[in-house]
Parts: structure tokens; C-alpha cells; sequence
């Protein structure tokens, strides 16, 4: 039956469906492990736009210590990082840089909007070189206030955003 | 100049500026000028501070004004041709050997910028509180086109290496062009600002 | 000599042919907040441009819209984890303007605040040392012993990094009931952690490799290019404001300044480890002489009103001299805030020490001139 199915026109046609049956099939018992291992191996970039970089250091310290929530520290290269931590302010020389860097990365990946500058530009709203937010370049998972938040508030943040790709459907970046 | 809504200018200006203020400056009206008084207190002005002031007054004569003398502040306003000279002897005879900071600052009223040079010294001990101010002012344009204009002023860059990067923030920040800089390009803003040079008077921040 | 014979496909490069530019940063583990565009001759580094201004935030230009007391959150933005110091010449220099002279009391506490603050920021400069050259005991250890002060000026301000503590007029709020006992068991914990760094780092026989005779900075050419701090300590000009410019109570107190002759790159990272120490003797001092009780603020003056009026002030911060230039027109409003930055003065000597090194001690020398990015761009 299948061989009549499949006839040498139809044959891209039924292998392009027959990966959205796959991907459809592999979701539901294997996305939760794939968003497991997703979860757990959260790597930062290595880019520090302003002042909030100090926090961001500070969680890693011993006292905090972010490790501990899958979340590693800023080591390496952008091509082997899921997490872009937006740490501040973004200026108008950063921006272009900030967005080099997120398109560079393979998917999937996930922002985090650092302190209050990164949210809405915070203390520095009528400064003339200061983005009002980052929203309008990049796609933010997760917000975290404050100027600066402390280091909780920030782990906080990693948490919510593990919730949320747990959530998440794992086919979407597949 | 900015124009803020509750500020009221009062007229009446402190009439007990120190007696023995050198040369003292017509009162300054509502244009803030760089006329500038030591009014706190009446306390006799500083030798040391005076000394060094009187040695450039001497030397330059009527192209610099002294304009304060204060503890450990001495200020002095150089014309824009005088003001590599000045620089030359302050560093030379009187031994300051670097620059702490370069401001500048925008008096739309006067048509002018003013550069503000903060010499300091690290190897005479005897200058080690002190501070000596240059400023020096530069023609303002209303409509500025910056390094092609009138907005000149020479640089101090092979008196005090210090100045280097000091010297192209100022260029950037507020148009003055340092001739004789050997490398006057764009430092801290952006490649492509396009806008006036941000430091200046009309220069308004988004919604203010 | 002749022109030895290379086999065949392989010739000898020109030179102008074989240099290649390099751009270190702004994404890059040793550039921090800014980029340095480098050209390498092979592993030589033969020319090289700094380029900062990425958080260029125009603090300068706000100023100007806020009134003398608004200004103060956001003037120590700059530095956060030195905030105290970054707002110590602006407050110096306001209370100049207005004529107005603090309590004992207040100056005792602003220097204690001041020194433990210059600690915090030279822990966590160790610490980013540290990572640059690969050495993460050094992370962990000064990531984890600032928590002890952090805890201390929270204890004292109520904010962990953005203090806003020194205002015109003294300080926000008096000590907390106990601080003395507490803040002294700390201090002295703190200086018996901070002197077991030199068996981990400092007489470590690979850091000593990596750091000592890299990045030469001669005493001549220390002054020639404005250099402050550390920077300039390590070149051997004894020169600290606290000493030579004493503001508040520092001449009333007992410390020294530490200088060393080599101006290499261990030099310039042995100084602020010295200087921490010395702040530990200064915290004890001011504790003992600190006048147990009495008011910490001084209600402020009316503006005087007409002419215009500057002030230069300059403190001793965590990285050097930090100067501030204030213009007011006797309006609300400052006319013009000028910071004169140490990091700002300390990029100079950049290119100069850059040139003819190896790119791979390009990290070392680059995070030694004690430059944190967010300062010097304002």
C-alpha cells in the first residue's frame, strides 16, 4: 500500500510530511527530554553591555552561585551559547554589536532582560544615547527589574526562564 | 543656556566680593560670563596661589586674565592665540607636568566655547595640592559643521601628551576642532551620529 | 648573508603583507565593555587603537536637567561597585558652591564608607583578573570575600552596590545600633582572607611569569601621559591624593601610600592588593577616632543667587584620582558637570604598553591599568 503511495512526483512532497509526522510523533515523548537537557545546560555569551555586569559577576560568586542552577558562567564562544543576559544598558554604539551577536548564535536561544536600562532604559530615559529597552531588537524571554537586580533577583530569572522551556514545544527549534 | 521654568533670576548680586580680588570683573548679569569671584569668605587671598598667578600675569600681560585665586585653585583665562605659549611656560618654568581633565563648556550666550584645561603636577612637591585652570575660549557657530568651521582652537597635545584623548572627547562632545591633533577622530559616540555635538546648549535630550 | 633557499610553495612574506588586524571586543572574555582593534605581526602586537564609548549614556548632558541632589543616583551609575568614591568629588565640590562644612561626625563616616567601598571595587577588579588570566581560585576567592564589606555597606546604606550615601550636607543616615564592633570583626577577618592572596596569586610562580616585565611603563612616561593610581604607583611616583590633597579626615589618619619601582604589569596588580590593606588600617583608625555620637547632616543652604562659579574637586578612588568640574550659574541645575575619570586618563598608556608585546599578554596588561570601561565612557 505505501509502495503506491509514494510514486517518484510525490516523493519530496511525502518525505517533507512525513517529517512533520516525525517531529510530531518525537514531541510529545522525547521534547521533555530534549527541553530537559536544554534546561540544564544554560550558556551564557560573554558580552557585558554596562553596569549590571558587576551583579551578573557577583551571582557567580560562591555565595550565590548560579552554577547550581544549570546556569554556567560566561566562558567561550557565542557559537556554542543559548543565553544572551542583556546586563544593562544598551546603547546606541552597543545595539548593532548586541544584535551581531544574537544572530550569530544557533538556535535555539533565549534573551534575558537584565536591570531596569534594559527593560525600559531605566535612569537614562531622556539620555540621547541610550535605547528606550531592548525590545526592539531582540525577542526577550524573561525580565528581571531592577538597577541593579540583585543577585537572588537574577537567579530568580534563570529559574523562570528554565519554567518556561520546560514548557516550551522542544519542535519549535527542531 | 538652559531655560528652566522656576528659576528666578534675582539682580541683586552679592555686593562684598573679597577686597583684595585682583582684577575685579563688571558684575555679571543674567548671561553667565566666566567672571568669576571668590565671595564666601573674606579671607586674605592665598601667597603661594597668588605667586603663581602673578608669574603668568607678568610674563603674558594683557592676554590673560586672572580670574580667581583660591586655596589650592588658581584660574587663569588665556586668548586663544596665547594659550599654547601659556601652556609651554606653565609647564617649563612652573612645572606642571600633566593635565587632570579637559572640559569644555558652552556659552551660547557669548557666542563662545570654553576649554577648560586642569593642569596638576607629580614631580615638584611644592605644587602637589595645586591646580592651575586654563581656560581658553573658542568661536561658537550657531549652525556647526565640526572640524570646518570657525570652531578652532590649537592643540596642547605636544605640551601635555595627557591631553590626547581628553582633547577628541571635547572635539566630539562639543565641536571644537584642536589644530594640530595629530589624530581628531570620534571616540566615545556612536559611528554614525549625525546630530549636533551633544554637550551643546541646543543641543535637548528627548523630551526635556 | 644570502637569502637562505626555502623549499618549493613556501616565500618569505613581506612585512606589511603579513600584519593582520585584529578586533578584541566588545563580545570577547578579555575586552570587557569595549573594543581594542589590534595589529598582530605574527604574535606581536604592532599597532593599536582603543575604541570605547559602547555605554557612552551621556551622564554628562543629564546632569544638566536635574537639580544638585537628583543627580546623585545617577551619577554613580558609572561605577557602581565604587559608588561612594564616584560621588565624592561631586559632593565635595556642591558643598564648595554652598559654603557649607560638615559634622565630625559625617566625615569619619564618609571616609569609613569611601574605604570600604575602594575595597569592594579592587575585590572584584582581582576577581575579573583572575578569569582574564585563567586562574579561577582567584574568581572565587575575592567574588566571595567582598560579600563580607558588601554586607557591611548594606548594613550601613541599605543597598547592596548603588549606595547613594554621601549627599551634600554629610551623609543619608547615621550608623546602624552595633556597626562599630560588627564592621571591626569584619575588617579584620577581611584583612586575614586578603593576605592568604599572596600564596594563591601573588607569589605564584606562573602569575609572576605572566605578568612581571610585560607591559613596561616607565616612570617618565607614567607622568608624561597623565597616568593616576595604581597605575602610576606602580611606576614609582609616590602620588595619592589622600596624602598629597588630604579631603575630610585623611590627614587626621594613619596610612600609608605604597609604591613600587618596576611599573609592570605585577606591579600594577600588587598595588591595589597593597592599598586594600592600607584601607583596612585606615577603617580602624577612623573607628577609634570617630566621635561616638552627634549629627550627620547639615540642613542645606538657600542657592546663593547670580554670577556663575566653578568648583574642581578631586578624591582618591579605587582606580585614581577622580576629579569633578562643576559650572553653576546659581540655578537649580548644575550648568556643566565635567568627571574627570581615572579610567578615562588611564587608556592612554594602552597603546603605549600594548605595542611590541605578544597578543597573549594583551589581557594581562590591558585589565592591570585598573580601567573599568563603564567609567571612562560616562
Amino acid at each position: 500500500m505505501l509502495k503506491d503511495l509514494i510514486t517518484p512526483q510525490n516523493a519530496n512532497v511525502f518525505v517533507g510530511k512525513l517529517g512533520d509526522i516525525l517531529e510530531k510523533a518525537i514531541d510529545k515523548p522525547l521534547g521533555y527530554a530534549i527541553n530537559w537537557g536544554r534546561i540544564w545546560s544554560l550558556w551564557p555569551v560573554h558580552i557585558e553591555t554596562a553596569c549590571c555586569s558587576v551583579e551578573f559577576g557577583a551571582a557567580s560568586s560562591p555565595r550565590y552561585d548560579v552554577e547550581r542552577f544549570g546556569i554556567i558562567e560566561a566562558f567561550g564562544s557565542l557559537r556554542q551559547c543559548d543565553l544572551v543576559v542583556v546586563q544593562g544598558t544598551i546603547t546606541r554604539k552597543m545595539a548593532p554589536r548586541l544584535r551581531l551577536v544574537y544572530d550569530q548564535m544557533p538556535e535555539p536561544k533565549y534573551v534575558i532582560a537584565m536591570g531596569a536600562c534594559a527593560i525600559t532604559g531605566g535612569l537614562y530615559f531622556d539620555s540621547y544615547n541610550v535605547l528606550p529597552g531592548i525590545d526592539g531588537i531582540l525577542p526577550v524571554d524573561v525580565y528581571v527589574p531592577g538597577c541593579p537586580p540583585r543577585p537572588e533577583t537574577l537567579i530568580q530569572g534563570c529559574m523562570l526562564l528554565q519554567e518556561k522551556i520546560k514548557r516550551m514545544k522542544a519542535r519549535k527549534f527542531v | 543656556m538652559s531655560s528652566e521654568k522656576e528659576t528666578v533670576e534675582k539682580k541683586t548680586e552679592d555686593s562684598k566680593p573679597s577686597s583684595a580680588q585682583a582684577p575685579e570683573k563688571p558684575i555679571p548679569t543674567k548671561k553667565p560670563t566666566p567672571t568669576k569671584t571668590s565671595p564666601k569668605e573674606e579671607v586674605e587671598l592665598p601667597a603661594f596661589e597668588k605667586g603663581i598667578a602673578d608669574k603668568i600675569i607678568e610674563n603674558f600681560g594683557e592676554k590673560t586674565t586672572l580670574t580667581f585665586v583660591k586655596p589650592d585653585r588658581v584660574g587663569i583665562k588665556v586668548t586663544r592665540e596665547a594659550i599654547h605659549e601659556v601652556a609651554e611656560f606653565a609647564r617649563d618654568v612652573l612645572n606642571y607636568d600633566h593635565v587632570d581633565s579637559v572640559a569644555g563648556v558652552d556659552y551660547p550666550a557669548d557666542k563662545e566655547i570654553e576649554v577648560v584645561y586642569h593642569l596638576s603636577s607629580y614631580t615638584d612637591p611644592t605644587l602637589d595640592r595645586q591646580i592651575l585652570e586654563l581656560a581658553t575660549r573658542a568661536q561658537r557657530e550657531d549652525d556647526p559643521i565640526p572640524g570646518n568651521d570657525a570652531t578652532k582652537l590649537p592643540s596642547l597635545r605636544d605640551i601635555f601628551y595627557s591631553v590626547e584623548f581628553h582633547e577628541r572627547e571635547v572635539f566630539e562632545m562639543l565641536g571644537v576642532y584642536f589644530e594640530g591633533h595629530p589624530d581628531n577622530r570620534r571616540l566615545l559616540l556612536p559611528e554614525d551620529w549625525a546630530d549636533l555635538p551633544p554637550l551643546r546648549k541646543d543641543f535637548r535630550n528627548k523630551g526635556r | 648573508m644570502s637569502t637562505p633557499t626555502l623549499p618549493p610553495g613556501l616565500a618569505i612574506q613581506k612585512a606589511d603583507e603579513r600584519i593582520m588586524t585584529l578586533n578584541v571586543g566588545p563580545q570577547h572574555p578579555g575586552s570587557g565593555h569595549m573594543r581594542i582593534v589590534v595589529q598582530i605581526d605574527g604574535d606581536y602586537i604592532v599597532a593599536c587603537d582603543p575604541d570605547p564609548g559602547y555605554v557612552h549614556r551621556g551622564e554628562e548632558k543629564m546632569a544638566e536637567y536635574r537639580n544638585y541632589v537628583l543627580n546623585i543616583p545617577h551619577l554613580e551609575r558609572p561605577v557602581i561597585h565604587d559608588s561612594c568614591n564616584i560621588l565624592y568629588p561631586y559632593v565635595l565640590g556642591v558643598e564648595e558652591l554652598l559654603g557649607l562644612e560638615i559634622t565630625e561626625r559625617a566625615k569619619y563616616v564618609r571616609v569609613i564608607a569611601a574605604e570600604l567601598n575602594r575595597c569592594v571595587y579592587t575585590m572584584y577588579w582581582l576577581a575579573i583578573y583572575g578569569i582574564f588570566l585563567g586562574h579561577s581560585t582567584m574568581f572565587m576567592w575575592p567574588a566571595g570575600d567582598r560579600e563580607l564589606l558588601i554586607d557591611l555597606l548594606e548594613k550601613m546604606t541599605g543597598a547592596r552596590v548603588t549606595h547613594s550615601y554621601f549627599i551634600p550636607g554629610g551623609i543619608r543616615n547615621d550608623l546602624p545600633a552595633n556597626f562599630e564592633d560588627v564592621c571591626l570583626r569584619q575588617v579584620n577577618y577581611f584583612e586575614k582572607r586578603i593576605k592568604e592572596y599572596a600564596d594563591v596569586f601573588y607569589d605564584n610562580p606562573i602569575l609572576i611569569s605572566r605578568t612581571e616585565k610585560t607591559g613596561v611603563l616607565s616612570r617618565e612616561d607614567a607622568i608624561r601621559l597623565g597616568t593616576t593610581g595604581s597605575v602610576l604607583r606602580a611606576s614609582g611616583v609616590d602620588y595619592d591624593v589622600r596624602k598629597k590633597e588630604p579631603y575630610d579626615v585623611y590627614d587626621e589618619l594613619d596610612f600609608q601610600t605604597n609604591v613600587m619601582k618596576s611599573g609592570d604589569s605585577y606591579a600594577r596588580s600588587r598595588i591595589p592588593w597593597l592599598d586594600m590593606m592600607e584601607s583596612c588600617r585606615i577603617i580602624r583608625d577612623a573607628l577609634q577616632k570617630m566621635p561616638k555620637s552627634g549629627s550627620v547632616r547639615v540642613k542645606l543652604k538657600p542657592n546663593p543667587k547670580g554670577g556663575i562659579d566653578s568648583v574642581y574637586k578631586r578624591i582618591e578612588s579605587g582606580r585614581g584620582a577622580l576629579g569633578c568640574y562643576i559650572v553653576s550659574d546659581k540655578k537649580p541645575e548644575p550648568y556643566r558637570v565635567k568627571l574627570s575619570v581615572p579610567s578615562f586618563r588611564n587608556l592612554i598608556a594602552l597603546p603605549h604598553l600594548l605595542i611590541g608585546e605578544k597578543l597573549g599578554n594583551m589581557p594581562s596588561i590591558y585589565w592591570s591599568l585598573n580601567y573599568w570601561p563603564v567609567e571612562a565612557d560616562r
